[in-house]
């Protein structure tokens, strides 16, 4: 296996895309390690990214926010002009694994690996994060929800590599939530995932936007969910639709986390949570 | 066969060399070639947490992490904690408080609750069953581990109270 370190996102791509063998990324590690102990996967080359200048750096601009490709979850959850703009998804982004995982693991890497259970997936959704993606000759934004296209399956081409995650500032009164169920208090896979950033006008839901995690091959964005929200206070009757678009929406596996009935109904449950959160955190009164 | 690289790195301080295969952990580094056998493994995947270090300050599992990647990095082990010849307050309390019994997972917990109490010197329970839930323990049951930790910041916070007065 050889092991190199680029300087620049072009360089990572320029090396990735000429080599002929088994070729991967690393960034935090934290699936490709394990792939590899397990024997998943036997590279020829692995490509650090974390020595590109600014890929570990949070970036903070009038448009919002570029956080690089390498920057780890403890650093997100530190971070706090992300903390007050985007809560839900430093939440998600820091729900997944314990400490030693959040010292490493990043969004990038969590979008990559594809998992339909991916926490951090649903919550970049709603905030309308976007994926830079670097090429050996072009670079390409791509918003998030268009970048996973099945379990472990992106949409990047040989050689492309994610060079930051960004998200828009978010628009005045705007507020943002990740929920997930899992059996145990911490350290699990998301039985159910929601994410639901929503925006107010005098009081009244003007726009929402409802994804959903690990209730169907990729993360599923809802608009009949975020159509019973608009032009609501979150009355009783609107929270009710809600939930029933988000069952209606999800097509879950059977597993030991969960029967299919169990994850359609838990959707909507925690859509009602998630909703009256991000309803909240948008300085709406409930 | 991994082509062998030279890697520099500072292990607790002391500037390091070797060489170990590219795919090699730096978990495995740590062990057999700088000679910590402090770091323990467990899994190996990244679940347990017996074998978690720092890497320029930051908590990680050695077991995710290349040895290449340590070059020019800063790594601190459980072996790190003591200074000159006396444990470290969270060694110290992790024996009178009976916080281990086969040992295994104890430098994982050391390493990650010096990390929580760097961070929080004043966690509460909830806090610290959180920190340390990357640290799995078959044998305790974790409430003397709690203890020991919550026994620790107490004492830390004390003796920083003291030298600032002194300062």
């Amino acid at each position: 296996m050889r092991y190199a370190t680029p300087a620049s996102a072009k360089e990572a791509a320029g090396l990735l895309s000429k080599e002929k063998g088994a070729a991967f990324l690393l960034a935090g590690g934290t699936d490709l390690l394990v792939k590899l102990k397990m024997g998943m996967v036997e590279p020829d080359l692995v490509v650090d990214i974390k020595r590109i200048p600014k890929i570990n750096e949070i970036q903070t601009s009038a448009k919002g926010f570029t956080i690089g490709a390498a920057v780890s979850g403890a650093v997100i959850g530190e971070h706090k002009g992300l903390n007050a703009a985007w809560p839900g998804v430093v939440e998600a982004a820091n729900l997944i694994g314990s400490d030693q995982i959040q010292g490493r693991a990043t969004l990038a890497g969590n979008l990559c690996n594809a998992s339909p259970a991916a926490d951090s997936v649903p919550a970049m959704i709603v905030a309308g994060a976007k994926a830079v993606i670097v090429g050996p000759n072009k670079k390409r934004t791509v918003p998030v929800e268009k970048v996973v296209e099945g379990p472990g399956k992106t949409c990047l081409t040989k050689g492309e590599v994610i060079e930051a995650i960004v998200l828009p500032k978010p628009e005045p009164r705007t507020g943002d939530a990740y929920m997930r169920f899992i059996p145990r208090t911490e350290m699990d896979i998301a039985v159910v995932g929601v994410a639901i950033s929503l925006k107010l006008e005098r009081g009244v839901v003007k726009k929402a936007k409802v994804a959903l995690g690990a209730v169907a091959p990729t993360a599923v964005v809802v608009p009949a969910a975020a159509r019973a929200l608009v032009g609501s206070k979150l009355d009783d009757a609107s929270l009710e639709k809600l939930a029933a678009a988000c069952s209606a929406a999800c097509n879950p596996i059977d597993d030991k986390r969960g029967t299919v009935e169990y994850r359609t109904r838990v959707a909507g449950v925690l859509a009602k949570r998630a909703a009256k959160l991000a309803f909240q955190r948008a300085g709406g009164a409930l | 066969m991994s082509n062998a690289t030279l890697v520099s790195t500072t292990v607790n301080g002391d500037p390091v060399q070797f060489a170990c295969p590219t795919d090699e952990s730096l978990m495995t580094a740590l062990r057999n070639r700088v000679g910590l056998t402090g770091v323990k493994e467990g899994c190996g995947t990244g679940d347990c947490g017996a074998c978690s270090v720092t890497l320029d300050g930051s908590l990680v599992c050695s077991c995710l992490v290349l040895g290449v990647e340590a070059e020019g990095r800063k790594v601190t082990t459980v072996e790190g904690l003591s200074e000159n010849g006396e444990l470290h307050v969270l060694q110290q309390k992790f024996i009178d408080h009976a916080a281990l019994q086969c040992g295994i997972c104890t430098p994982g917990f050391l390493v990650a609750a010096k990390a929580l109490l760097d961070r929080n010197p004043n966690p509460n329970e909830t806090e610290i069953r959180y920190a340390l839930a990357g640290n799995l323990c078959r044998c305790t049951g974790y409430d003397k581990i709690v203890h020991a930790v919550q026994d620790a910041a107490k004492d830390m916070r004390k003796n920083n109270n003291r030298s600032k007065k002194r300062s």
